[in-house]
């Protein structure tokens, strides 16, 4: 059971009001991703600042957004994604960061945040925590099994090409539950820009694309696919980067025959950036600078990405990475295949509301 | 005097309670749907508006006429209605004959069979829905049962169909059916049924023409108590279902979070508070039957 913010916050000052030092203990309130963190990353933290930290994890930007929006979240760092952060900085959600306090901040790519300087302005609001791409992952087996040895297993044809996807679905077929992301990957490869601005192109060609695959595919999630790959429930899955690679590592552990591929398609996939930001209405906002300085920590930010085996832009953190992990062109990507990648940009809300309208028709035939 | 104080000392906690849980709620959510979305915090624009001594007061009704503008809502509301129905009717198929086999039995077997009703729901809601999610995926034990009896050569897909989410209702509602039913069953006197039984009656007739009607305000109040909630169910679809699934509850979440427009999703609540509205009064309305029978 997960307990509330609120119980959290009761049951931490319950406790403060408890201890006889009540002004010596401080805390650190994070709300990260679900597995999203290196083992003991959190326990090497408190041991060398003094800081508690409180983890709570989520797994949609949207129950994070949810939060925020309502404000009093009683979280002082939350890991949001670029382009919801972009929205919720516009919305007055985050305070500027003081970098001054920040003495790692020299360690991040600076062509990156150059990247999401245009979502962030001058980089102000957030810190890139991790990045990723939303491509396709698929089980090796039974692809070939269904669709031939010839299977277009580098390009989007393998989900989008409907003749391919009706004969996928007999071993099973998810997609993320995620309108902006599916759309732009659909938008793009019909030949539209996939940040279009244009409500006519979320009703046109991308839309009777997906209304027409929609019927092959199984559901539409964002976290379920990773225990159904691995598993063998599904076959196939759009879905981000570093959760396939999950699956990737759960099915060889199961030992069950699985094998899983994760691809970014020669045509170009989605990038995006998790942010580490901190809400205006944080108590604890020294310690959550704190706390954010330390995952920027070259050896720390090794340590989470060999755990959770998403890259980092902590270029110095490269020596302490798994060969593995640094070698595997679907995490970290050559300059050519990085160079097709594109990122979101923020909707207008009108917009917003036309995509998920058609989301739900497509989802749903209505 | 004291008695005056008294009786109005016991009958104001159950008002403190409306008005808390359900009335300032209510009129919250009311107060919502009648705002415009907005990128703020909160995301939506203030009703009132004190500017240099003028009161402004901004009423928006788009988002109600929003709702008759798109014929995704009625749609939803129906289907919603419509799951409801169908696994209300599967619960009281179901679980009438349990809850009269229990009403029948002697003391210590009765203990027992109503403990292994009210056991599973202490555990976890969430767990047992994991549960049948594991019992119903192409590699659980359904289908591996089936395929070792050599039924079929493919496994069946059972999860993510409209199929799960009727089983995930009925598995989860029933005992909130057979439990008032019980406690109406049980209170039947076993001399009219012998008196019909003396009078001719087969058990057939006997059943249909005293044992049903007299446990007709059990029916009702344990249907009721399974059809509302599952109008609004979220978690059982999202998890058992698959995208076909249409249900408000999804609609909501789709409003709150995908489009961020909390006007419109409370417009959806309050919509559907209205619709529940006919099968909650009925409940008292039966449930007070019930306790003046008493």
């Amino acid at each position: 059971m997960k307990l509330s913010p609120r119980a959290l916050t009761a049951i931490t000052v319950a406790g403060l009001l408890a201890s006889a030092n009540v002004f010596a203990e401080k805390v650190v309130n994070v709300y990260n991703w679900s597995d999203y963190i290196g083992d003991g990353v959190i326990e090497k933290f408190e041991k060398e600042t003094g800081i508690k930290v409180t983890y709570d994890v989520f797994d949609s930007n949207e129950v994070l957004e949810g939060k925020l929006l309502a404000g009093r979240s009683g979280y002082d760092v939350v890991v949001p994604t670029i382009d919801f952060m972009s929205r919720q900085i516009q919305a007055g959600i985050f305070m500027p960061l003081d970098k001054a306090k920040l003495d790692n901040y020299s360690e991040l790519d600076t062509d990156f945040l150059a990247t999401l300087a245009p979502l962030d302005p001058g980089n102000n609001h957030g810190i890139p925590y991790m990045w990723g791409t939303t491509g396709i992952g698929f089980n090796v087996k039974k692809v070939a099994e269904v669709l031939g040895e010839d299977a277009p297993t580098d390009s989007w044809d393998l989900v989008f090409k409907k003749e391919n996807l009706e004969k996928l679905k007999s071993c099973g077929v998810s997609f993320l539950d995620a309108p902006t992301e599916i759309y732009a990957a659909a938008l793009h490869y019909v030949g539209k820009s996939p940040n279009s601005t244009n409500a006519k192109d979320y009703q046109g060609e991308a839309k009777a694309l997906l209304k027409e695959l929609a019927p092959s595919i199984t559901y539409f999630h964002s976290s379920k696919y990773i225990d159904d790959l691995a598993g063998g429930e599904i076959c196939v899955a759009v879905g981000w980067s570093g959760d396939i690679a999950q699956a990737m590592a759960d099915a060889e552990e199961a030992k069950n025959g699985v094998e899983i591929k994760y691809i970014i398609p020669k045509e170009g996939a989605l990038l995006w950036s998790d942010m580490l930001g901190i809400p205006k209405d944080a108590a604890n906002v020294e310690e959550a600078l704190a706390f954010i300085n330390f995952l920027m920590r070259p050896d720390i930010a090794a340590a989470n990405t060999n755990e959770i085996w998403y890259p980092n832009p902590i270029p110095a953190s490269l020596e302490n990475i798994e060969q593995e992990i640094k070698s595997d062109e679907s995490i970290y990507p050559p300059a050519d295949v990085k160079a097709k990648l594109y990122t979101a940009t923020v909707k207008p809300p009108k917009i917003d509301r036309v995509i998920n309208r058609a989301w739900t028709e497509i989802k749903t035939g209505q | 005097m004291s008695r005056f104080n008294l009786k109005w000392l016991l009958i104001l906690p159950p008002y403190i309670w409306l008005l808390l849980f359900f009335a300032v709620p209510f009129l919250i959510i009311f107060k919502i749907s009648l705002s415009e979305a907005a990128i703020a915090q909160p995301p939506y624009t203030a009703l009132f508006e004190y500017v240099n001594e003028q009161l402004t007061i901004h009423l928006n009704l788009g988002n109600y006429t929003w709702l008759f503008g798109d014929p995704l809502y009625f749609n939803a509301y129906m289907s919603s209605l419509k799951i409801a129905a169908i696994s209300t009717v599967c619960c009281l198929l179901l679980g009438y004959p349990i809850a009269y086999g229990i009403s029948r039995m002697s003391g210590s077997a009765q203990s027992l069979c109503l403990m292994l009703i009210i056991l599973p729901s202490w555990t976890s809601f969430l767990i047992r829905v994991y549960a049948w999610m594991g019992i119903l995926r192409n590699n659980g034990i359904i289908n591996n049962i089936i395929m070792s009896l050599g039924l079929a050569d493919e496994p069946i897909r059972l999860l993510n169909t409209e199929f799960a989410v009727y089983i995930g209702i009925v598995y989860t509602y029933i005992p909130f059916l057979i439990l008032p039913l019980f406690a109406n069953l049980v209170k039947l006197d076993n001399r009219y049924l012998e008196a019909a039984a003396d009078l001719g009656a087969g058990p057939i007739k006997s059943f249909f023409t005293i044992t049903l009607p007299l446990s007709k305000n059990g029916v009702i109040a344990g249907s009721l108590l399974v059809f509302i909630p599952v109008v609004g169910e979220f978690v059982i679809p999202e998890l058992l279902g698959g995208s076909e699934t249409l249900m408000i509850g999804k609609v909501l979440w789709g409003e709150f979070f995908g489009n961020r427009d909390w006007p419109v999703a409370s417009t959806v609540a309050i919509i559907m508070l209205l619709i529940l509205l006919v099968p909650i009064l009925l409940f008292h309305r039966f449930q007070f039957k019930e306790m003046e029978d008493r």
